[in-house]
């Protein structure tokens, strides 16, 4: 199969279409069929991309599977992935089903739910494929529309106000990426992504208005894409949108935007800012570093205040993404393997963690945690599965949040002990602001009335968690699982960075004499 | 002599003549009786010009000494005002039809001003391009006012009438000063004086009152200030005319003028286009976030939507030309979607314009609330909407133009402008229970709004073959 890559991409927009076009009413019957649909439709998905993991061959660290075709304004539709993508891709494909299972309870207009959660499972699949840097910003961009949507038809009491802050304050970071690929687009004369990688942007040093910037022109682009990525992953400063976006959106896209959208900001990096900008990667290397320290420690704090589960939980996801940029812009092997890793393993506990809350949730209609208290006693199933994820977004060894904390740390530690001394005091806050919450949820007596008669978790919620569990031990116990697949990738990536950045080097040396 | 250039414009006489007996014809006959049928007769003829325009050769002719150029950029230009014209003239039968408001003389208008507008971007002296421009305004001021008992649309009339007068003095005075400068009022003997380095001041100032005349018919800041009032006062249908047609005329004749005649002096005009552009953007992009009317809104948009076109022309090259023209041709094609959208809206007959009243109207007519928004999106220049590509051609103009500090000016008006387009879809999908409107149920509207949102997704693939067409286009222009 020459084109498995497109027929993973667009079996959901298919179901897409064939629920908007043929599926009528809104009657009971009309709402299963929706959600049956979509839910084969993402299984179908998930078994199909099995396939491109398969017939991956990891020590190739090229692109694979690659498709090609002509398009407009000398653009091209090129497809493929390399040891970088391959397992965000079939993160998305393993997450949505599960998104799908979660959202079983939904009765309010849930054709058009089916609908945008298909046409967003193909925009985010495409993101992590796209061998186009325009084809890139397609489907990077496009994700922003059904999300908006979720949140805003879905969503709870402040979804206006989140739905808008999300739209607006995302497009305003990508429409800056976008004027920097087009800038690219006249430096390099191509979009291709391969050519790219390897094209030389200038990184002359220059005035503009009288300031002087350092690395040039690659400085600019490097901050026009940063503009894009920080706000996606998000990244402190920039962050403030994920807390009202993820409380008020419905739990699967909770878990969507948590498991999958966060993780295009980092894909980004890795696929553009480090290689294609080293020099302006170098210049303002240090300063991310410092932003995700700040991070960690900072968003810890935050989370330890929260009343408000799901904020919470948000606030822990910022912290996270912090050790992710921090791993990535040390720029070594240890550090971008602890990145991916972290990513990764984010996506499974960060998915079942807004799970967690939306079981409560389904239940009682609150996420205060001042609501709950006591649940071992009604629900031991539910303790058990809120503990074990509890330790893994804690880093407790043995699970996967342990192997991407501990990768990237001894990355940091390579490159800037300080920031690495911040950054690791952030791992005790982030044990107590989640031990604290699961104290505060589950243990002591049950003296809530309301509580009295809650349920304990449904076979289709145990089924739900049932992957996530068996992913999240199976990383921790066995990381070179992801690791194999990554590291020749991620070798070369770092070696590339290592030698363009030597040669931008020479060449003020010699521009220098 | 004559016989050869009569064939040449053989397009706008079988119009002008068509126009005229129809004139005739209905006058001596049932009058009004006539109009259904006049309006589909007018709509079919000029798609048939459309057609014809379009499968004729490619070649540059010119006719009566100059004053006339059929190339390849006025033909590009003319199919896009005459299907945009059938386009409209088709959608607003059945909503003037039901109101009463149907007079014949509302398609022998839409006709004569479309004749005017195949001049103005035929035009190769600036005394055909004034008896283009002319012809195209007179028609344009009286359909504004073609509700001659409502108070709005005579206000709306005479406001565009009065403002259109002076920028009809302006271009004059601008079209004397570079009579009196350049010797000549012929395209082609102008560029031979103004060349780059050696151009008079007089020459200059011409040039400037021409952008502005010419500028006011692209309602561009600051020459915009008529639009809202005459987008909300003038009948629905009248105003989807005008945002459609004649603002594609307007841009093709701001174009032939620069480019034809001042070519030699791009860095001059390039500076004022870019200035009028960057005004434009920011000025509709935050005067449309407090309107309420849907149509003023549209004015805003239109206005936001014009200032990315000249950013194309701003650049001043072959690809800026060909960006403008991509641009405004997905530019019409949204608007025709959108106002068919907007016809549809009533209550009790009467027609709605307050955005309130769509409150969730997504969940009354799902499918026809999906293809708006898949058209507010498009608008926005969300990706992966087809807006979104005219906003990359033109960005990609303006920053190998050297203009890219415009283009970051531009892509932040548009997020700035995609909060009042969310309005709408917030309304549309979010919003609380509260007044109903109907919709009404023309097929011709629903098909029309459907097909554009389709084209705003299947365009993505080729564009329809546009992309080429204006790139020979904006070729024979700029070389």
């Amino acid at each position: 199969m020459d084109n498995l890559l497109s027929i993973v991409t667009f079996i959901p927009a298919l179901a897409a279409v064939i629920l908007a076009i043929f599926l009528r009413g809104e009657d009971e019957a009309a709402q299963r069929n929706a959600k049956w649909v979509a839910l084969v439709a993402t299984t179908v998905t998930f078994l199909v991309s099995i396939a491109i993991y398969t017939q991956f061959d990891p020590s190739d660290t090229g692109f694979q599977f690659v498709e090609e075709g002509e398009w407009l304004l000398g653009l091209k539709y090129k497809m493929g992935v390399d040891g970088i993508s391959i397992l965000f891709v079939l993160l998305t494909t393993f997450i949505m089903p599960l998104t799908i299972l979660a959202s079983w309870e939904v009765t309010h207009r849930v054709k058009e739910y089916m609908i945008a959660f298909l046409l967003l499972e193909t925009l985010m699949l495409g993101v992590f494929m796209a061998l186009d840097l325009v084809l890139f910003y397609l489907f990077f961009e496009g994700g922003l529309i059904p999300m908006f949507l979720i949140i805003g038809i879905w969503g709870g009491k402040d979804r206006i106000y989140a739905s808008f802050k999300f739209f607006l304050y995302t497009f305003i970071g990508s429409v800056l990426m976008l004027v920097a690929i087009v800038a690219m687009y006249a430096d390099a004369g191509t979009t291709d992504i391969p050519t790219l990688l390897s094209h030389e942007f200038p990184s002359e040093s220059f005035s503009v208005l009288g300031l002087r910037i350092i690395g040039g022109m690659q400085t600019l682009l490097w901050l026009a894409f940063f503009a894009s990525f920080a706000v996606k992953m998000p990244m402190w400063p920039f962050h403030t949108w994920l807390p009202d976006a993820h409380v008020q959106a419905p739990t699967a896209g909770s878990v969507v935007l948590a498991a999958i959208l966060l993780k295009m900001g980092g894909y980004g990096f890795l696929r553009f800012s480090l290689p294609m900008f080293p020099v302006g990667s170098e210049v303002l290397g240090v300063l991310v570093l410092w932003l995700s320290a700040i991070a960690i420690v900072y968003t810890s704090l935050v989370a330890l205040v929260q009343e408000d589960m799901k904020k919470l939980i948000a606030y822990s996801s910022v912290a996270h993404m912090g050790f992710v940029t921090m791993g990535i812009f040390t720029v070594t092997q240890q550090g971008v393997d602890g990145a991916i890793f972290q990513m990764l393993s984010h996506g499974f506990i960060s998915s079942a963690l807004f799970l967690i809350v939306g079981v409560v949730y389904d239940r009682m209609h609150t996420r205060e945690i001042a609501a709950y208290g006591g649940l071992v006693n009604r629900m031991p199933v539910y303790a058990m599965v809120f503990m074990l994820f509890t330790m893994a977004n804690v880093g407790l060894p043995g699970t996967s949040g342990f192997v991407g904390e501990f990768l990237t740390l001894v990355g940091i530690f390579q490159v800037n002990t300080w920031v690495a001394a911040v950054a690791t005091s952030g791992v005790i806050f982030s044990a107590a602001y989640a031990l604290w919450l699961y104290r505060r949820v589950v243990f002591g007596d049950l003296i809530k009335e309301s509580l009295k008669s809650i349920r304990d978790m449904t076979a289709r919620e145990r089924l739900i968690f049932a992957p996530l569990i068996v992913m999240t031990l199976l990383l921790g116990v066995y990381p070179s699982l992801v690791t194999d697949i990554i590291a020749p990738s991620t070798e070369a990536l770092v070696q590339q960075y290592d030698k363009a950045l030597a040669a931008a080097e020479a060449a003020s040396q010699i521009a220098a004499n | 002599m004559i016989q050869g250039d009569l064939t040449i414009i053989l397009p706008e006489i079988v119009l002008a003549v068509y126009a005229m007996a129809a004139l005739i014809g209905a006058v001596y006959t049932t009058r009004d009786g006539l109009a259904p049928a006049l309006t589909w007769v007018t709509a079919g003829l000029m798609a048939a010009l459309a057609v014809w325009t379009a499968t004729g050769d490619g070649a540059t002719r010119s006719a009566f000494g100059g004053m006339f150029v059929d190339d390849g950029f006025a033909r590009f230009a003319k199919v896009a005002i005459l299907l945009g014209g059938a386009s409209v003239l088709v959608m607003s039968q059945d909503y003037m039809t039901r109101r009463g408001m149907l007079k014949f003389e509302y398609p022998v208008l839409v006709a004569l001003a479309t004749v005017g507008m195949m001049m103005m971007v035929s035009a190769g002296d600036l005394m055909a391009l004034y008896m283009g421009l002319e012809l195209q305004s007179l028609s344009l001021y009286v359909i504004a006012a073609f509700r001659r008992d409502s108070v709005r649309s005579t206000e709306a009339g005479l406001k565009y009438f009065v403002l259109g007068a002076l920028s009809s003095g302006l271009l004059l005075y601008g079209a004397s000063l570079v009579y009196g400068y350049a010797g000549t009022t012929s395209f082609a003997g102008i560029i031979q004086t103004a060349k780059e380095g050696e151009v008079s001041l007089g020459l200059l100032f011409g040039l400037v009152f021409l952008i502005s005349g010419m500028t006011f018919k692209v309602s561009a800041v600051p020459f915009h200030m008529w639009t809202p009032d005459v987008y909300e006062g003038a009948p629905t249908p009248v105003t989807a005319f005008f945002a459609t047609a004649p603002k594609f005329a307007a841009m093709g004749m701001l174009a032939r003028v620069l480019f034809d005649a001042f070519g030699g002096i791009a860095g001059d005009w390039g500076q004022v286009i870019a200035l009028l552009s960057l005004l434009s953007m920011f000025l509709g992009a935050v005067a449309g976030i407090g309107q309420r009317d849907i149509k003023r809104l549209m004015a805003y948009s239109s206005i936001a939507h014009m200032g990315y076109a000249l950013m194309g022309l701003a650049a001043g090259t072959a690809f800026g030309v060909q960006a403008m023209l991509v641009y405004m041709a997905i530019y019409v094609a949204m608007n025709v979607g959108t106002f068919a959208f907007i016809l549809m809206m009533e209550k009790d007959g009467q027609p709605v314009t307050d955005i309130r009243a769509l409150n969730l109207y997504a969940r009354r007519e799902p499918g026809r609330a999906m293809a708006m928004l898949i058209l507010l999106f498009s608008l926005a220049g969300v990706p992966p909407l087809l807006g979104f590509f005219g906003k990359f051609y033109v960005l990609r103009a303006a920053y190998e133009g050297g203009l890219a500090w415009l283009a970051i000016a531009g892509v932040l008006a548009s997020v700035i402008g995609a909060f009042y387009y969310l309005r709408i879809v917030y309304y549309m999908y979010f919003g609380e229970e509260g007044q109903e409107i109907e919709t009404s149920r023309s097929p011709v509207l629903w098909a029309f709004l459907m097909g554009s949102a389709a084209v705003m997704i299947l365009g993505i693939v080729n564009m329809f073959g546009v992309e080429g067409a204006a790139g020979a286009a904006a070729m024979v222009l700029v070389n």
